[in-house]
Protein backbone atom coordinates (compact mmCIF):
# COMPACT_ATOMS: atom_id res chain seq x y z
CA UNK A 1 0.00 0.00 0.00
CA UNK A 2 1.91 3.14 -1.04
CA UNK A 3 -0.98 5.90 0.29
CA UNK A 4 -3.77 5.95 2.62
CA UNK A 5 -6.07 8.25 1.31
CA UNK A 6 -9.76 6.42 1.44
CA UNK A 7 -11.16 3.73 3.28
CA UNK A 8 -12.45 3.03 -0.15
CA UNK A 9 -8.82 2.05 -1.60
CA UNK A 10 -9.07 -0.76 0.59
CA UNK A 11 -9.88 -4.53 0.89
CA UNK A 12 -11.19 -6.36 3.75
CA UNK A 13 -7.92 -8.21 3.76
CA UNK A 14 -5.90 -4.64 3.96
CA UNK A 15 -7.96 -3.76 6.92
CA UNK A 16 -6.94 -7.08 8.89
CA UNK A 17 -3.37 -6.72 7.90
CA UNK A 18 -3.16 -3.69 9.21
CA UNK A 19 -4.85 -4.38 12.69
CA UNK A 20 -3.71 -7.61 13.24
CA UNK A 21 0.04 -5.74 12.93
CA UNK A 22 -1.50 -2.87 15.18
CA UNK A 23 -1.68 -6.14 17.75
CA UNK A 24 1.69 -6.65 17.33
CA UNK A 25 2.61 -3.09 18.64
CA UNK A 26 0.54 -3.01 21.53
CA UNK A 27 2.75 -5.91 22.96
CA UNK A 28 5.59 -2.79 22.16
CA UNK A 29 2.70 -0.02 23.69
CA UNK A 30 2.83 -2.38 26.91
CA UNK A 31 6.41 -2.81 27.87
CA UNK A 32 9.21 -0.40 29.38
CA UNK A 33 10.93 0.39 26.49
CA UNK A 34 7.74 1.63 24.02
CA UNK A 35 10.27 2.34 21.11
CA UNK A 36 11.24 -0.02 18.13
CA UNK A 37 13.69 0.58 15.77
CA UNK A 38 11.47 -0.13 12.22
CA UNK A 39 11.42 2.77 11.02
CA UNK A 40 14.55 4.30 11.81
CA UNK A 41 16.29 7.31 9.49
CA UNK A 42 12.66 7.81 7.98
CA UNK A 43 10.93 11.19 8.09
CA UNK A 44 7.32 11.80 9.14
CA UNK A 45 6.13 15.14 8.27
CA UNK A 46 3.08 16.18 10.15
CA UNK A 47 1.10 19.00 8.08
CA UNK A 48 -1.92 20.12 9.61
CA UNK A 49 -4.26 22.99 8.61
CA UNK A 50 -6.62 22.34 10.76
CA UNK A 51 -6.55 21.77 15.30
CA UNK A 52 -5.93 18.63 16.52
CA UNK A 53 -4.49 17.22 19.29
CA UNK A 54 -5.58 13.32 19.10
CA UNK A 55 -4.97 12.86 15.66
CA UNK A 56 -1.47 14.56 15.47
CA UNK A 57 0.12 13.89 18.73
CA UNK A 58 -0.86 9.85 18.51
CA UNK A 59 0.63 10.27 15.10
CA UNK A 60 3.59 12.22 16.49
CA UNK A 61 3.88 9.18 19.07
CA UNK A 62 3.31 6.22 16.47
CA UNK A 63 6.14 7.53 14.21
CA UNK A 64 8.43 8.03 17.39
CA UNK A 65 7.63 4.82 18.96
CA UNK A 66 8.75 3.26 15.85
CA UNK A 67 12.13 5.38 15.61
CA UNK A 68 10.88 7.54 12.94
CA UNK A 69 12.39 11.46 12.90
CA UNK A 70 9.03 13.88 12.98
CA UNK A 71 8.73 17.24 12.02
CA UNK A 72 5.62 18.99 12.85
CA UNK A 73 3.92 21.88 10.53
CA UNK A 74 0.94 23.67 11.84
CA UNK A 75 -0.71 26.10 8.97
CA UNK A 76 -1.05 28.99 11.95
CA UNK A 77 2.02 30.85 12.83
CA UNK A 78 3.49 29.63 10.02
CA UNK A 79 4.24 30.47 6.11
CA UNK A 80 0.28 29.69 5.57
CA UNK A 81 -0.34 32.85 7.13
CA UNK A 82 1.66 35.07 4.92
CA UNK A 83 -0.48 33.50 1.80
CA UNK A 84 1.05 30.50 0.56
CA UNK A 85 -0.28 27.86 -0.99
CA UNK A 86 -1.03 24.59 0.32
CA UNK A 87 0.84 23.04 -3.11
CA UNK A 88 3.78 25.88 -3.03
CA UNK A 89 3.96 24.52 1.36
CA UNK A 90 4.03 21.16 0.07
CA UNK A 91 6.80 21.92 -2.32
CA UNK A 92 9.06 23.63 0.43
CA UNK A 93 8.63 20.90 3.04
CA UNK A 94 9.22 18.21 0.28
CA UNK A 95 12.46 19.54 -0.04
CA UNK A 96 13.18 17.97 2.96
CA UNK A 97 12.85 14.51 1.60
CA UNK A 98 10.26 13.00 3.94
CA UNK A 99 8.90 9.63 3.77
CA UNK A 100 5.75 10.54 4.76
CA UNK A 101 3.50 12.88 5.20
CA UNK A 102 0.49 12.72 7.22
CA UNK A 103 -2.27 15.79 6.37
CA UNK A 104 -5.08 17.21 7.63
CA UNK A 105 -7.21 19.88 5.20
CA UNK A 106 -10.23 21.81 5.79
CA UNK A 107 -10.67 20.86 1.81
CA UNK A 108 -11.87 17.43 0.46
CA UNK A 109 -9.68 15.53 -1.80
CA UNK A 110 -6.63 17.87 -0.57
CA UNK A 111 -4.77 14.32 0.66
CA UNK A 112 -5.40 12.69 -3.23
CA UNK A 113 -4.21 16.35 -4.41
CA UNK A 114 -1.00 16.08 -2.36
CA UNK A 115 -0.10 12.76 -3.21
CA UNK A 116 0.45 13.81 -6.95
CA UNK A 117 2.86 16.96 -5.93
CA UNK A 118 5.42 14.47 -3.87
CA UNK A 119 6.75 11.47 -3.68
CA UNK A 120 6.36 10.69 -0.25
CA UNK A 121 3.90 8.48 1.27
CA UNK A 122 0.37 10.54 1.85
CA UNK A 123 -1.71 9.45 5.05
CA UNK A 124 -4.57 11.73 4.93
CA UNK A 125 -5.56 12.61 8.37
CA UNK A 126 -9.35 14.01 7.71
CA UNK A 127 -10.28 16.14 3.95
CA UNK A 128 -12.44 18.64 5.09
CA UNK A 129 -15.97 16.60 5.38
CA UNK A 130 -15.00 13.82 3.24
CA UNK A 131 -12.78 11.10 5.18
CA UNK A 132 -11.13 10.43 8.64
CA UNK A 133 -9.59 6.58 7.51
CA UNK A 134 -7.19 6.19 10.50
CA UNK A 135 -10.09 6.86 12.71
CA UNK A 136 -12.00 4.70 11.40
CA UNK A 137 -9.24 1.92 11.12
CA UNK A 138 -8.54 2.50 14.83
CA UNK A 139 -12.74 2.30 15.20
CA UNK A 140 -12.76 -1.37 13.63
CA UNK A 141 -10.13 -1.94 16.13
CA UNK A 142 -11.36 -1.03 19.38
CA UNK A 143 -14.70 -3.11 17.97
CA UNK A 144 -12.41 -6.18 17.12
CA UNK A 145 -10.89 -6.00 20.49
CA UNK A 146 -14.38 -5.31 22.62
CA UNK A 147 -16.67 -7.36 20.77
CA UNK A 148 -14.05 -9.83 18.29
CA UNK A 149 -16.03 -9.60 15.13
CA UNK A 150 -18.00 -7.16 13.25
CA UNK A 151 -19.87 -9.43 11.20
CA UNK A 152 -23.29 -9.35 11.25
CA UNK A 153 -23.54 -7.02 14.16
CA UNK A 154 -25.86 -3.78 14.21
CA UNK A 155 -24.01 -0.10 14.30
CA UNK A 156 -26.03 2.93 14.90
CA UNK A 157 -24.09 6.22 14.19
CA UNK A 158 -26.01 9.08 15.28
CA UNK A 159 -25.85 12.83 15.34
CA UNK A 160 -24.44 15.36 12.85
CA UNK A 161 -23.57 13.02 9.67
CA UNK A 162 -23.35 16.05 7.02
CA UNK A 163 -20.26 17.43 8.28
CA UNK A 164 -18.78 14.08 9.59
CA UNK A 165 -15.44 12.71 7.91
CA UNK A 166 -15.64 10.34 10.72
CA UNK A 167 -19.14 9.28 9.79
CA UNK A 168 -18.27 8.70 6.16
CA UNK A 169 -15.26 6.71 6.41
CA UNK A 170 -16.75 4.63 9.47
CA UNK A 171 -19.63 3.60 7.55
CA UNK A 172 -17.05 2.47 4.60
CA UNK A 173 -15.20 0.57 7.27
CA UNK A 174 -18.20 -0.98 9.33
CA UNK A 175 -19.73 -2.42 6.06
CA UNK A 176 -16.59 -3.51 4.75
CA UNK A 177 -16.10 -5.99 7.73
CA UNK A 178 -19.44 -7.21 7.68
CA UNK A 179 -21.65 -5.16 9.80
CA UNK A 180 -24.91 -3.43 9.27
CA UNK A 181 -24.60 0.47 9.63
CA UNK A 182 -27.64 2.99 10.33
CA UNK A 183 -27.15 6.43 10.45
CA UNK A 184 -29.70 8.26 12.00
CA UNK A 185 -29.69 12.20 12.98
CA UNK A 186 -32.34 15.21 12.09
CA UNK A 187 -32.84 15.03 8.71
CA UNK A 188 -30.94 18.73 8.22
CA UNK A 189 -27.59 16.97 9.20
CA UNK A 190 -28.42 13.63 7.40
CA UNK A 191 -26.94 14.22 3.50
CA UNK A 192 -29.18 13.68 0.79
CA UNK A 193 -28.00 10.21 -0.88
CA UNK A 194 -26.15 8.30 2.08
CA UNK A 195 -27.28 5.25 0.90
CA UNK A 196 -25.42 4.81 -1.68
CA UNK A 197 -22.68 3.88 1.17
CA UNK A 198 -24.70 1.38 1.92
CA UNK A 199 -26.29 2.16 4.87
CA UNK A 200 -29.74 2.38 6.27
CA UNK A 201 -31.27 5.98 7.23
CA UNK A 202 -33.18 7.12 10.30
CA UNK A 203 -34.57 10.34 11.58
CA UNK A 204 -35.70 9.20 15.27
CA UNK A 205 -34.01 7.49 17.83
CA UNK A 206 -37.18 4.94 18.49
CA UNK A 207 -35.17 1.75 17.46
CA UNK A 208 -31.93 2.80 18.88
CA UNK A 209 -32.15 -0.44 21.38
CA UNK A 210 -31.62 -3.07 18.07
CA UNK A 211 -27.86 -1.21 17.97
CA UNK A 212 -24.83 -3.76 19.31
CA UNK A 213 -22.97 -0.23 19.40
CA UNK A 214 -23.92 3.28 19.22
CA UNK A 215 -21.26 5.28 17.53
CA UNK A 216 -22.51 8.47 18.96
CA UNK A 217 -20.87 12.03 16.54
CA UNK A 218 -20.02 15.58 18.01
CA UNK A 219 -22.12 18.49 16.53
CA UNK A 220 -19.32 20.59 14.94
CA UNK A 221 -20.65 24.24 15.58
CA UNK A 222 -17.35 25.35 13.78
CA UNK A 223 -18.39 23.85 10.45
CA UNK A 224 -22.19 24.71 10.75
CA UNK A 225 -22.11 28.11 8.34
CA UNK A 226 -26.52 28.18 8.91
CA UNK A 227 -28.70 26.59 11.47
CA UNK A 228 -29.22 23.14 11.31
CA UNK A 229 -31.06 22.74 13.89
CA UNK A 230 -33.29 24.90 16.10
CA UNK A 231 -30.96 24.86 19.14
CA UNK A 232 -28.08 22.26 20.75
CA UNK A 233 -31.09 22.15 23.61
CA UNK A 234 -33.06 21.01 21.32
CA UNK A 235 -31.39 18.65 19.71
CA UNK A 236 -30.43 16.99 22.67
CA UNK A 237 -33.73 16.45 23.41
CA UNK A 238 -34.59 14.26 20.47
CA UNK A 239 -30.99 12.63 20.03
CA UNK A 240 -28.73 13.13 22.94
CA UNK A 241 -27.30 9.72 24.09
CA UNK A 242 -28.06 9.29 27.53
CA UNK A 243 -28.92 6.53 30.36
CA UNK A 244 -32.34 6.28 29.59
CA UNK A 245 -31.32 5.30 25.66
CA UNK A 246 -28.65 3.83 26.30
CA UNK A 247 -28.79 -0.20 26.73
CA UNK A 248 -26.62 -1.52 29.70
CA UNK A 249 -25.08 -4.21 26.78
CA UNK A 250 -24.96 -1.66 24.32
CA UNK A 251 -21.21 -0.35 22.82
CA UNK A 252 -21.14 3.44 23.10
CA UNK A 253 -18.17 5.13 20.75
CA UNK A 254 -17.49 8.81 19.96
CA UNK A 255 -14.26 10.35 18.15
CA UNK A 256 -14.21 12.90 20.33
CA UNK A 257 -13.67 15.76 21.23
CA UNK A 258 -17.19 15.26 23.34
CA UNK A 259 -19.43 17.95 23.91
CA UNK A 260 -20.87 17.03 27.19
CA UNK A 261 -24.58 17.74 27.32
CA UNK A 262 -25.27 17.89 23.64
CA UNK A 263 -24.65 14.85 21.72
CA UNK A 264 -24.27 12.50 25.15
CA UNK A 265 -24.87 13.19 28.54
CA UNK A 266 -22.45 13.15 31.28
CA UNK A 267 -23.50 9.96 32.59
CA UNK A 268 -23.13 8.15 29.51
CA UNK A 269 -19.35 9.14 28.66
CA UNK A 270 -18.70 7.63 32.33
CA UNK A 271 -20.43 4.79 31.93
CA UNK A 272 -18.64 1.04 31.47
CA UNK A 273 -20.87 0.75 28.10
CA UNK A 274 -18.37 3.96 26.56
CA UNK A 275 -14.83 3.01 24.82
CA UNK A 276 -13.82 6.49 24.23
CA UNK A 277 -10.76 5.83 26.02
CA UNK A 278 -9.83 2.59 24.40
CA UNK A 279 -10.82 4.28 21.44
CA UNK A 280 -7.91 6.75 21.82
CA UNK A 281 -5.54 3.77 23.10
CA UNK A 282 -5.99 2.55 19.59
CA UNK A 283 -4.90 5.27 17.61
CA UNK A 284 -1.84 5.04 18.42
CA UNK A 285 -1.15 1.15 18.10
CA UNK A 286 -2.90 1.72 14.83
CA UNK A 287 -1.08 4.85 13.78
CA UNK A 288 1.81 3.28 13.98
CA UNK A 289 0.60 0.19 12.00
CA UNK A 290 -0.49 2.59 9.27
CA UNK A 291 2.66 3.80 9.26
CA UNK A 292 4.42 0.61 9.46
CA UNK A 293 2.21 -0.21 6.12
CA UNK A 294 2.94 2.71 4.22
CA UNK A 295 6.76 2.74 4.80
CA UNK A 296 8.02 -0.71 5.29
CA UNK A 297 4.94 -3.09 4.94
CA UNK A 298 3.35 -2.62 1.37
CA UNK A 299 4.78 -3.22 -2.05
CA UNK A 300 8.34 -1.90 -3.48
CA UNK A 301 8.56 1.86 -3.02
CA UNK A 302 8.07 3.86 -6.57
CA UNK A 303 10.75 5.86 -5.26
CA UNK A 304 14.16 4.04 -5.98
CA UNK A 305 16.19 4.87 -2.55
CA UNK A 306 20.18 5.25 -3.09
CA UNK A 307 21.16 1.77 -3.30
CA UNK A 308 23.27 0.75 -0.17
CA UNK A 309 25.91 -1.82 -1.16
CA UNK A 310 24.69 -5.39 0.37
CA UNK A 311 26.80 -8.02 2.17
CA UNK A 312 26.18 -10.15 -0.87
CA UNK A 313 27.00 -7.89 -3.67
CA UNK A 314 30.49 -6.70 -1.74
CA UNK A 315 31.52 -10.65 -0.95
CA UNK B 1 16.07 -30.58 -11.21
CA UNK B 2 17.79 -32.21 -8.00
CA UNK B 3 15.54 -34.00 -5.41
CA UNK B 4 16.33 -32.03 -1.53
CA UNK B 5 19.01 -33.77 0.06
CA UNK B 6 18.29 -34.70 3.32
CA UNK B 7 20.85 -33.73 6.17
CA UNK B 8 18.61 -34.70 9.44
CA UNK B 9 15.55 -36.75 9.74
CA UNK B 10 13.06 -37.19 12.27
CA UNK B 11 15.26 -39.44 14.16
CA UNK B 12 18.24 -37.47 13.98
CA UNK B 13 16.54 -33.90 14.82
CA UNK B 14 15.50 -36.07 17.91
CA UNK B 15 19.00 -36.86 18.88
CA UNK B 16 20.45 -33.66 18.06
CA UNK B 17 17.91 -31.63 19.90
CA UNK B 18 18.68 -34.28 23.03
CA UNK B 19 21.92 -33.47 23.01
CA UNK B 20 21.47 -29.68 22.91
CA UNK B 21 19.16 -30.01 25.78
CA UNK B 22 22.58 -31.75 28.04
CA UNK B 23 24.72 -28.57 26.60
CA UNK B 24 22.43 -26.62 28.16
CA UNK B 25 22.07 -27.69 31.34
CA UNK B 26 26.43 -28.17 31.11
CA UNK B 27 26.79 -24.69 29.71
CA UNK B 28 24.83 -22.50 31.08
CA UNK B 29 25.45 -22.06 34.33
CA UNK B 30 22.74 -21.21 37.21
CA UNK B 31 19.54 -23.70 36.22
CA UNK B 32 17.35 -21.00 38.07
CA UNK B 33 18.45 -18.63 36.12
CA UNK B 34 17.99 -19.79 32.99
CA UNK B 35 15.10 -19.14 29.91
CA UNK B 36 14.47 -20.07 26.79
CA UNK B 37 13.70 -17.61 23.75
CA UNK B 38 12.81 -18.81 20.81
CA UNK B 39 12.38 -16.62 17.69
CA UNK B 40 9.51 -16.72 15.23
CA UNK B 41 8.30 -19.12 13.81
CA UNK B 42 10.78 -22.35 13.99
CA UNK B 43 13.12 -21.41 16.17
CA UNK B 44 10.21 -20.78 19.25
CA UNK B 45 9.02 -24.21 17.77
CA UNK B 46 12.56 -25.61 18.46
CA UNK B 47 12.82 -23.69 21.98
CA UNK B 48 9.40 -25.20 23.29
CA UNK B 49 10.85 -28.43 22.47
CA UNK B 50 13.77 -27.85 24.37
CA UNK B 51 11.73 -26.74 27.29
CA UNK B 52 9.94 -30.00 27.26
CA UNK B 53 13.38 -32.34 27.14
CA UNK B 54 15.25 -29.90 29.91
CA UNK B 55 11.89 -30.71 31.94
CA UNK B 56 11.79 -34.21 31.10
CA UNK B 57 15.73 -35.37 31.65
CA UNK B 58 16.69 -32.78 33.66
CA UNK B 59 13.86 -32.22 35.62
CA UNK B 60 14.25 -28.90 34.82
CA UNK B 61 11.71 -25.98 34.56
CA UNK B 62 13.06 -23.08 32.76
CA UNK B 63 10.88 -19.97 31.45
CA UNK B 64 10.35 -19.87 27.43
CA UNK B 65 9.27 -16.80 25.23
CA UNK B 66 9.31 -15.88 21.79
CA UNK B 67 10.46 -13.45 19.89
CA UNK B 68 9.28 -11.74 16.83
CA UNK B 69 12.13 -9.68 15.32
CA UNK B 70 10.32 -7.99 12.13
CA UNK B 71 10.30 -4.51 13.80
CA UNK B 72 14.29 -4.77 14.38
CA UNK B 73 15.20 -6.17 10.37
CA UNK B 74 18.04 -3.97 9.25
CA UNK B 75 16.58 -4.87 5.43
CA UNK B 76 13.18 -3.28 6.17
CA UNK B 77 13.64 -0.85 3.33
CA UNK B 78 15.41 -3.10 0.90
CA UNK B 79 12.74 -6.01 1.12
CA UNK B 80 9.47 -6.39 -0.63
CA UNK B 81 6.08 -7.55 0.11
CA UNK B 82 4.04 -7.28 3.76
CA UNK B 83 5.99 -9.18 6.53
CA UNK B 84 3.94 -11.19 8.63
CA UNK B 85 3.99 -9.84 12.21
CA UNK B 86 3.64 -12.10 15.51
CA UNK B 87 3.46 -10.71 18.50
CA UNK B 88 6.40 -11.20 20.88
CA UNK B 89 6.04 -12.86 24.09
CA UNK B 90 8.28 -12.08 27.01
CA UNK B 91 5.94 -12.85 30.29
CA UNK B 92 9.16 -13.20 32.64
CA UNK B 93 11.54 -10.67 33.53
CA UNK B 94 14.34 -10.73 31.53
CA UNK B 95 16.84 -9.08 34.36
CA UNK B 96 19.86 -11.23 35.28
CA UNK B 97 18.88 -14.37 33.44
CA UNK B 98 20.96 -16.55 31.12
CA UNK B 99 18.99 -16.00 27.93
CA UNK B 100 19.91 -18.59 25.42
CA UNK B 101 17.91 -17.75 22.22
CA UNK B 102 16.94 -20.46 19.97
CA UNK B 103 17.09 -20.44 16.29
CA UNK B 104 16.36 -23.20 13.49
CA UNK B 105 19.03 -21.88 11.06
CA UNK B 106 21.94 -19.66 11.15
CA UNK B 107 22.98 -18.05 8.04
CA UNK B 108 24.32 -14.36 8.35
CA UNK B 109 23.47 -13.53 12.06
CA UNK B 110 21.46 -10.45 11.15
CA UNK B 111 18.44 -11.87 12.03
CA UNK B 112 20.48 -13.05 15.55
CA UNK B 113 21.45 -9.17 15.90
CA UNK B 114 17.87 -7.91 15.52
CA UNK B 115 17.18 -10.92 18.50
CA UNK B 116 19.34 -9.48 20.70
CA UNK B 117 18.52 -5.71 19.98
CA UNK B 118 15.22 -6.52 20.73
CA UNK B 119 15.99 -8.70 23.85
CA UNK B 120 17.43 -5.63 25.36
CA UNK B 121 14.18 -3.42 24.88
CA UNK B 122 12.90 -6.20 27.79
CA UNK B 123 15.49 -5.77 30.54
CA UNK B 124 19.15 -6.44 30.84
CA UNK B 125 20.25 -10.51 30.63
CA UNK B 126 23.22 -11.15 32.70
CA UNK B 127 24.43 -13.36 29.77
CA UNK B 128 23.09 -14.41 26.11
CA UNK B 129 23.99 -17.30 24.17
CA UNK B 130 22.54 -19.10 21.21
CA UNK B 131 21.54 -22.51 20.10
CA UNK B 132 21.30 -23.57 16.76
CA UNK B 133 19.56 -26.40 15.03
CA UNK B 134 22.01 -25.88 12.36
CA UNK B 135 24.85 -23.48 11.10
CA UNK B 136 25.39 -23.23 7.54
CA UNK B 137 27.83 -20.57 7.62
CA UNK B 138 28.58 -17.59 5.73
CA UNK B 139 28.81 -15.29 8.52
CA UNK B 140 28.16 -11.38 7.55
CA UNK B 141 28.31 -10.64 11.53
CA UNK B 142 31.14 -11.50 14.64
CA UNK B 143 28.73 -13.88 16.29
CA UNK B 144 29.29 -17.47 17.07
CA UNK B 145 26.54 -19.90 18.85
CA UNK B 146 27.63 -21.60 21.80
CA UNK B 147 24.87 -24.33 20.99
CA UNK B 148 25.05 -26.34 17.23
CA UNK B 149 22.88 -28.99 16.52
CA UNK B 150 25.09 -29.75 12.83
CA UNK B 151 27.06 -27.84 11.05
CA UNK B 152 26.26 -27.67 7.66
CA UNK B 153 28.56 -26.86 4.70
CA UNK B 154 26.47 -25.04 1.91
CA UNK B 155 27.32 -23.03 -0.85
CA UNK B 156 25.95 -19.59 -0.63
CA UNK B 157 22.92 -20.35 -3.14
CA UNK B 158 21.64 -23.10 -1.35
CA UNK B 159 18.86 -23.07 0.67
CA UNK B 160 18.40 -24.77 3.85
CA UNK B 161 14.72 -25.74 4.80
CA UNK B 162 14.04 -26.69 8.38
CA UNK B 163 10.51 -28.72 9.09
CA UNK B 164 9.31 -29.33 12.02
CA UNK B 165 5.61 -31.60 12.81
CA UNK B 166 4.14 -28.42 15.06
CA UNK B 167 4.31 -26.28 11.35
CA UNK B 168 5.04 -28.87 8.49
CA UNK B 169 3.98 -31.96 9.47
CA UNK B 170 6.98 -33.85 9.47
CA UNK B 171 10.59 -33.20 11.50
CA UNK B 172 13.34 -32.64 8.83
CA UNK B 173 16.47 -30.61 7.69
CA UNK B 174 17.34 -30.43 3.98
CA UNK B 175 19.26 -28.75 1.69
CA UNK B 176 18.01 -27.65 -1.92
CA UNK B 177 20.85 -26.76 -4.59
CA UNK B 178 20.48 -23.22 -5.91
CA UNK B 179 18.86 -24.64 -9.24
CA UNK B 180 16.05 -26.35 -7.60
CA UNK B 181 15.57 -23.42 -5.36
CA UNK B 182 15.22 -20.75 -8.28
CA UNK B 183 12.47 -23.61 -9.79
Amino acid sequence: MRHLLSIADLTRDDIERILDRAAAFEEVSDRDIKKVPALRGRTVLNLFYEASTRTRSSFELAAKRLSADVVNFAASGSSVEKGESLKDTVLTLTAHSPDAIVIRTPNAGAAALVAGWTTAAIINAGDGKREHPTQALLDVHTLRRKLGSLEGRNIWIVGDVAHSRVARSNVLAFRMMGAHVTVCGPPTLIPRGIEALGCEVRYDLDDLREADVVYALRMQHERMDQHFVPSLREYAAQYQINGRRLGPRQVLMHPGPVNRGVELSGEVVDSPQAVITMQVKSGVVVRMAVLYEVLAGGAPSLRQRPARPTARQLA
Amino acid sequence: MTDPKVVLDSEDMRRTLTRLAHEIVENGGDADRLALVGIHRRGAVLAARLRELLADLHDIDVPLGDLDISFYRDDVTTRTGAPVVHATHLDFDVDARTIVIVDDVLFTGRTVRAAIEALFDYGRPARVQLAVLADRGHRELPLRPDYVGKNLPTARGERVYVRVTELDGEDSVTITEPAAAAA
